[in-house]
């Protein structure tokens, strides 16, 4: 992986640019001390790395705005950051940029359960959009595993999803309106407190436009009211293929669980070794989660069990309580924190149709065998959105471009399975330069001409997402 | 025009300079051209790919609707989202196509729940205003690869590309419904139940009221839909909603409750009736202070969907509706009226200057020579 090299003017003029934002910053929100600024040298893949610049946490709108003003009159670039968990180097700095941080912009703005909405500051945590209106019976879906500490700024800039949006869809179907700051310093609102703007949808451009459109500072965000109960049931299988055909049958039958999770043996292992999360000893196991009443939960239940029971599952295993249904989740939720502890790996975030999960299934795992480095799998089944997890030995030499060169072509193979690149992690610079295997030069260069309306100097998070040769004249100019 | 392929409409836009207006089944003619020759799509309708296990249905853009559901509903699937059928409202014959459901963003009651056309289209082909052939998403739920053009295409109304074909998520159709009817609530009252309703857990899937019903009474309609036992479930806990005194039926016939939602959909109340219709897009909270302001100033006639987010108007020809909504907090589109009002008072909302010039530079980025739609939307 390549980054552009750097500016060095902007370099040598460090002194007089932090002068400059000093002037508009209150001293905590500039770091420019090199100790400090190392902190922020990489996001969740941690494989690159390098320090910025500077890192500016503005507190309001105008702040930002006052900030994007002087990037933009001295040709600095901007790379946005939420918390810093991109597992696609979404926030991965160059050493003439600035890092443009919303932790301070962490206030809830308001909560009008009336009309299920909520405003808020981008910097806020997606769970504490949830905490915020749950005592109201409310909650707000989309549910990355990273929750606990993700932003809802980082949200929207990669459209994130979760384990529950098989029902309730991904953060763009969940985004009614936004404030947003242009490259230029400019504000405006797009789409609102209601359903559905008018006109072009530009509020749904810039949901998943890896921060390279403009500053989301804050959001409109659609809360749903929390069913009655929700459960679990485990389903363990002998083989990986066998449970992806389960799920198959499962959606083709009519029934849309809120959420359906597959996890290999190598995953359940390294799950329940960090949590204990109960899970059986299979091969392949889907956890699958119903909601409703609780009578409505053992009627849906009870047909999931009937469908699984034509594949010969070998463990199916019902929570029985809300302590195991958090147990089961909380497994789920740690499984990339879990595989830390075994090894280093890089998650790969592909998705295929459903269909083809048996195929793609056997495909990663003879191509695991090719490379000899082990894959292990934990995904959102029910939308065919993979996250192969290679391990791999960072201290090893050579290891590293090994590993980029498996997942190139584990994401190459999901796209020749009619799928994409990637699911709900974004593009960033991990998948950057395999954009011209799903798309056509033309494809990419009308995508670039949209940056180019909003960010003429390709100033916002400029080395990302387009293949660095295809984006080098806009990015140089 | 009629092109029998994509590569041939990419032909036919290459190199030219003069105007065209791209036509589905010409069912929605809501926006209004300034000039250009027709064409048409209707060549270009084939389902190429359907795969009930994997939720997702591939058509090309001139393919009828009524053959996609056709298609949908041997597997017990559907649009979630129940595009509107305006043919009844605006007077037309013809197919409605699936292209023009994507180029206008149809969403009918049910988008109150699941969400609208355009959070269901997950990826699309189009022949921008230079003749490239471009494509965008794909035919997978979740897809991150690169900017949503899908999300720009969707509601262009043709402005930013000859929609070809487009790939949407399906959903399963629920097996029964419910609708609870409620007569002789104020209009207070109606909202105000019928956003309890959507703020419970019961999955309310249609909150629509009528000022004046079939039989001249209001009548307040809540839809439950699911499994027979869910949904007898959810209709006797909503009932506890209401005092003993106030009286409600429960419909369950399948055709009849399909029907009166059909009614709500498709603007029934105002179909066949003289007047401009207007539609306008607010904060549920906020309806009924608009409606009655509106009241104030002129003759209008309302009814009420998505619990009050949707107010569909029926006023006097040519009349302004804007001038009365100055501060609104949503906006408002003129979807039928004589060409020479919707050109005299503009079929879509004005945005604030910075966002139509932002849109301005769009449409430039996509078709330089602006030879598609000229002057709709923007």
């Amino acid at each position: 992986m390549e980054m552009p090299s750097s500016n060095s003017s902007i370099i040598n003029d460090k002194d007089r640019l932090i002068g400059l934002f000093n002037r508009i910053l209150s001293a905590d929100s500039v770091i420019s001390d090199p100790y400090e600024t190392k902190a922020y040298e990489c996001d969740g893949l941690t494989a690159y790395k390098c320090p910025p610049l500077a890192v500016l946490l503005p507190r309001t709108t105008e702040e930002v705005a006052e900030i994007l003003k002087i990037c933009h009159e001295e040709k600095i670039p901007v790379i946005p950051r939420g918390a810093g968990t991109s597992l696609a180097g979404g926030a991965l700095p160059t050493s003439d940029s600035v890092i443009l941080g919303t932790s301070r912009l962490n206030n809830i703005l308001d909560l009008d359960i009336e009309n299920r909405m909520v405003r808020v500051q981008t910097g806020v945590s997606n769970l504490s959009v949830t905490e915020a209106v749950e005592n109201e019976g409310f909650f707000y879906a989309p549910d990355p595993s990273s929750q606990l500490v993700c932003t809802i700024a980082g949200n929207i800039a990669m459209n994130s999803g979760g384990a529950h949006c098989l029902k309730y869809g991904v953060t763009t179907n969940n985004l009614m309106g936004m404030k947003i700051v242009l490259m230029d310093g400019s504000v405006m609102e797009l789409g609102g407190e209601y359903l559905d703007s008018g006109g072009l949808d530009l509020l749904g451009v810039v949901c998943g436009s890896e921060g390279q459109l403009g500053i989301v500072t804050e959001a409109v965000l659609r809360i749903i009211p929390k069913p009655e109960g929700a459960r679990p049931i485990l389903l363990g299988f002998d083989s990986n293929v066998i449970a992806g055909n389960c799920v198959s049958d499962i959606i083709g039958e009519g029934i849309l669980p809120v959420a359906i999770e597959f996890m290999d043996r190598l995953c359940i292992q390294a799950c329940e070794d960090f949590v204990g999360a109960g899970y059986p000893d299979v091969e392949a196991l889907l956890i699958v989660e119903v909601e409703g009443s609780a009578k409505e939960i053992d009627e849906q239940l009870d047909r999931i069990k009937a469908i699984a029971s034509r594949h010969n599952p070998v463990a199916m295993k019902e929570s029985k309580s809300d302590k195991e249904s958090k147990l089961i989740w909380l497994g789920r939720k740690s499984a990339f924190g879990a595989m830390g502890k075994i090894n280093d790996y890089m998650c790969l975030d592909g998705t295929i149709p459903v269909s083809r999960l048996p195929d793609v299934l056997e495909g990663i795992s003879t191509l695991s065998k090719k490379y000899g480095l082990a894959v292990a799998n934990v995904f959102h089944a029910g939308d065919g959105n993979l996250h192969p997890l290679i391990l791999f030995n960072a201290n090893q030499e050579g290891e590293l471009a090994k590993c980029e060169s498996l997942g190139a072509d584990i994401l190459n193979l999901c796209v020749d399975l009619g799928g994409c690149l990637s699911g709900e992690h974004g593009v960033g610079v991990e998948k950057r330069d395999l954009m011209t295997n799903q798309f056509s030069r033309q494809d990419l260069e009308l995508q670039m001409r949209v940056k180019d309306v909003f960010d003429p100097d390709w100033l916002l998070n400029p080395a990302k997402v387009f293949p660095l040769e295809i984006s080098m004249e806009r990015r140089l100019n | 025009m009629r092109p029998a392929s994509e590569s041939e409409l990419a032909n036919l836009i290459t190199g030219r300079t003069s105007p065209v207006i791209p036509c589905g089944g010409g069912t929605r003619p809501i926006g209004l051209s300034s000039a250009g020759e027709r064409l048409y799509l209707d060549n270009l309708n084939r389902v190429t790919q359907y795969e009930p296990g994997a939720l997702t249905l591939v058509a090309e853009a001139g393919t009828p609707l009524k053959t996609i559901f056709e298609i949908l509903n041997e597997k017990g699937q559907m649009f979630p989202f129940e595009p509107i059928d305006y043919r009844g409202l605006l007077g037309r014959d013809g197919e409605p196509t699936v292209g023009g459901m994507v180029a206008t963003n149809s969403s009918g009651p049910r988008r109150v729940k699941v969400g609208a056309c355009r959070d269901y289209v997950i990826g699309l082909r189009f022949v921008d205003g230079e003749g490239n052939i471009i494509k965008s998403g794909g035919r997978v739920m979740k897809n991150v690869t690169g900017y949503d053009l899908t999300k720009l295409l969707t509601g262009s109304f043709g402005t930013l590309g000859i929609i070809t074909e487009v790939a949407l998520k399906v959903l399963p159709a629920p097996t029964h419904a419910a609708v609870l009817l409620i007569e002789g609530l104020s209009e207070k009252l109606a909202l105000q139940v019928l956003n309890r309703s959507l703020n419970s857990p019961f999955e309310v899937s249609g909150a629509a009221h009528l000022c004046s019903g079939v039989d001249g009474q209001p009548v307040t309609m809540i839809r439950l839909e699911g499994f027979q036992s869910s949904v007898m479930y959810r209709v006797e806990e909503l009932s506890k909603f209401f005092e003993d005194s106030v009286s409600i039926t429960v419909e369950t016939d399948p055709k009849r409750t399909r029907e009166g939602w059909e009614y709500i959909r498709d603007v029934g109340p105002f179909q066949n009736r003289e007047g401009d219709v207007w539609k306008i897009i607010t904060k549920p909270s906020e309806a009924l202070l608009l409606v009655e302001g509106l009241r104030e100033s002129i003759n209008i006639e309302v009814f009420y969907d998505w619990a009050g987010s949707l107010i569909w108007a029926l006023v006097k020809e040519g009349t302004n509706l804007r001038d009365y909504l100055q501060g609104l907090n949503g906006h408002a589109t003129l979807i039928r009226a004589s060409d020479g009002n919707k050109s005299h008072l503009e079929v879509f909302h004005q945005q604030s200057i910075m966002e139509l010039e932002l849109k301005k530079r769009l449409k430039n980025k996509f078709d330089p020579g602006n030879i598609l739609n000229q002057g709709m939307v923007l």
